[in-house]
């Protein structure tokens, strides 16, 4: 466990120093901020005393190593549209975004694992065949549409749910949450299922496939040859081995949904990173878009950590240490 | 009511069919032979010849696209085949239980040991969780895997092919079952390893009084250890008897080209022989009888389907030329009448 620890910590910051550096050469690349930063009506004097007051004019390596340096001293940069530290920017905005993908990761888990048991226990039915024929269309309607569906369907035509925020919030360790009020809830219910949509169908083929991978194994015979009822070997027997492959995919869709989020917020005005990192984008807020990019590895690593950890406890022929 | 003289179990023209896309696999058609209380009975079969088969169909675990589609099964008097699934499951495992082909394909992989164990007594016996612990324990002490307790955490992996071999086996004795199925592992294990576990299995089968139907490829392995032999060829059984008999006294070409590709039967005297040729694919049997294609003593008659040959109580031959002449390789006069033996 302990080398398992230490050598995921180095992983994690070679990972880290690579990320950084393309994301800061990619930034650096797309454009010259202050071009779009600094009122074209300044003068020339004025426009010099900008960029070097941001260091702009330095050439990029030793832009970047003054950037690590900061970051070493905690500091990602000052936005340079907002005017205020680039990673209080994003962390303020990260527990919305956050809340939004697991909320989403969890409708698709609870509704997609049952449903691609049944449609991998009874593959030849009419049920069975329903349920993966709908999951293409769930992997197909794009999001934006889904969307805009959803809005129609349960807020204008039915008004049963709202469209817009996060609604009511609480402060859970110093964050705002919208899950643990009736109201934040309602107001999660859309953008989770509109950004949950593609993972559902994912867990449900998965599931099923899964199953169907599962059914003729000899230790699934074995188990009945033992007399034990159907459902001790669905639920035990079956569901153990299919949720390694699950744990896994759970794990990538993770971060997937997190980048992906950005269409959903926008759609529902859900104030998360998407927004902010699309407008840090448009102005080349280059402290803003590394902050963010910074913030999602390591909330990637973060999972990817996690998922070893369960992946090692589901399957005991995976050791720690070999990963 | 049971009584003393009904057999463990008596299998009656078992037919077990496989519907498959490329056609029809009749593979086992037209089985029959019995158990008796405590007896143990070799089916003996080259790789392909329905034993599996046969075994899965007592156990009521053949799954599409294959079908029990006749025969009778019955288990201490009780007809299995027409036995509704839940019944079914209460036998398995319980009253009659099978040791699998592969031990290491058997056991779910991702699922510790104790718990495997465990559920297999608590589905059929209402204990507490460490009662059946404890009857587990017994269990694996019983087929000789050193400090149980400690082995009971781990998973299959952990364990080697020969302990997972007895793992296996612990596992079909747990709930004291009237009969086990035992398919031999063909594969991955030691010969020496599978000679000592058979011995050892007949021995904790005699011990109890637990019948034992061992499934296997190789005639010498039950040879020692049998009281009955069943000689099965694509799907069917050609020759049974006791084990006596059937050795010294083989009546099926077949049997014959087995006993004399035994090396210490065969000791010395004689080049050790061989059945020539290879069974047929069980989709492409025609009409006539089926070890025609590699028989020495293959006639014209033998164009016809062999129908068995009741030679007494429970001994029987399916063929037209039965007979045990010590030398097969000519092939046999045309005119030879079903029955006679040589010499
Ligand atoms: N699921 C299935 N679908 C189609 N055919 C099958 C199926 N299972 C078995 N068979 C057929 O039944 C025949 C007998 O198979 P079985 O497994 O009983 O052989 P076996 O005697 O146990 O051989 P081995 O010694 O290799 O284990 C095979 O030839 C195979 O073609
Ligand atoms: S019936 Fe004919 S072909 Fe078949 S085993 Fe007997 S002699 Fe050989
Ligand atoms: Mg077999």
């Amino acid at each position: 466990m302990t080398i398992f620890l230490v050598r995921r910590l180095m992983h994690s910051i070679v990972v880290l120093l690579v990320m950084s550096f393309v994301v800061f050469a990619g930034v650096f690349a797309i454009g010259n901020p202050v071009d779009s930063l600094i009122n074209p009506e300044s003068t020339q004097e004025e426009k010099e005393r900008a960029i070097e007051q941001l260091g702009l004019d330095r050439p990029l390596l030793e832009q970047y190593f003054v950037f690590l340096k900061n970051v070493a001293r905690g500091e990602l940069g000052t936005s340079f549209v907002h005017n205020r530290p680039a990673i209080k920017l994003i962390l303020e905005r990260l527990p919305a975004t956050l809340e939004l993908t697991v909320a989403a990761l969890l409708f698709a888990i609870v509704l997609g694992v049952p449903l691609g048991l049944v449609a991998g226990l009874n593959p030849d039915t009419l049920i069975g065949r329903g349920i993966l024929s709908s999951s293409i269309l769930f992997f197909s309607l794009p999001t934006f549409w889904v969307g805009l569906m959803l809005i129609m369907v349960f807020s204008v035509d039915m008004n049963w749910l709202p469209t817009t925020g996060r609604g009511e919030t609480v402060d859970l360790w110093g964050f705002k949450a919208s899950f643990l009020t009736l109201d934040g809830l309602r107001h999660l219910a859309l953008p989770a299922v509109n950004l949950g949509l593609y993972p559902l169908a994912l867990m449900i083929r998965l599931t099923a496939s899964g199953t169907q991978e599962t059914l003729p194994q000899e230790y699934i015979k074995f188990a009945r040859a033992k007399g034990l009822s159907p459902t001790r070997i669905i639920f035990l027997h079956l569901l153990k081995n299919i949720m390694i492959p699950i744990v896994t995919v759970v794990g990538l869709q993770f971060s997937v949904l997190l980048a992906f989020a950005v269409v959903t917020e926008s759609i529902f005005a859900w104030p998360g990173m998407g927004r902010l990192i699309i407008d840090s984008i448009n102005l080349l807020d280059r402290p803003v878009i590394v902050a963010y990019l910074l913030v999602t590895v390591i909330v990637f690593l973060l999972v990817n950590f996690l998922v070893d950890i369960v992946y090692s406890t589901l399957d005991p022929r995976v050791r720690l240490s070999g990963l | 009511m049971r009584s003393v003289a009904e057999p463990t179990l008596q299998v009656t023209d078992l037919r077990t069919h496989f519907f498959t896309r490329a056609g029809l696999v009749r593979a086992v058609d037209g089985v029959s032979f019995t158990v008796g209380r405590g007896e143990i009975v070799g089916i003996v079969g080259e790789s392909g010849s329905g034993k599996s088969v046969t075994g899965f169909s007592i156990m009521g675990l053949i799954d599409s696209p294959g079908r029990v589609v006749g025969g009778r099964i019955a288990f201490r008097g009780k007809d299995l085949v027409a036995l509704a699934e839940e019944d079914m499951r209460k036998l398995r495992g319980n009253r009659i239980s099978m040791i699998f082909q592969d031990a290491n394909t058997a056991l779910n992989p991702v699922i510790r040991v104790d718990t495997q164990l465990i559920e297999a007594v608590r589905a059929h016996r209402g204990v507490s969780v460490d009662e059946a612990r404890g009857i587990a324990i017994e269990g694996l002490k019983l087929v000789g895997i050193p400090a149980p307790e400690k082995r009971m955490k781990s998973y299959p992996h952990e364990f080697s092919g020969g302990m997972r071999q007895r793992l296996a086996i612990a596992l079909a004795f747990v709930n004291q079952p009237d009969l086990i199925i035992a398919d031999e592992p063909t594969t991955a294990l030691d010969v020496s390893i599978q000679a000592q576990i058979l011995h050892e299995t007949q021995k904790l089968c005699r011990e109890r009084g637990t019948s034992l139907v061992w499934i296997t490829h190789d005639l010498t392995v039950v040879a020692g250890l049998a009281d009955h032999i069943c000689v099965m060829y694509a799907g069917r059984l050609v020759e049974s008897g006791p084990v006596d008999d059937i050795l010294d006294n083989p009546q099926h070409p077949y049997t014959c080209g087995l006993i004399g590709s035994i090396p210490s039967v065969n000791s010395r005297k004689k080049r050790l022989f061989q059945i020539p040729g290879t069974a047929p694919p069980l989709l492409a049997l025609k009409e006539d009888c089926a070890f025609r294609e590699r028989c020495p003593r293959a006639s014209k008659t033998c164009a016809k389907a062999p129908p068995e040959s009741k030679l007494g109580p429970r001994r029987m031959v399916r063929c037209f030329h039965p007979g045990s002449d010590g030398d097969d390789r000519h092939p046999a006069p045309a005119g030879r009448r079903a029955g006679t033996l040589p010499q």
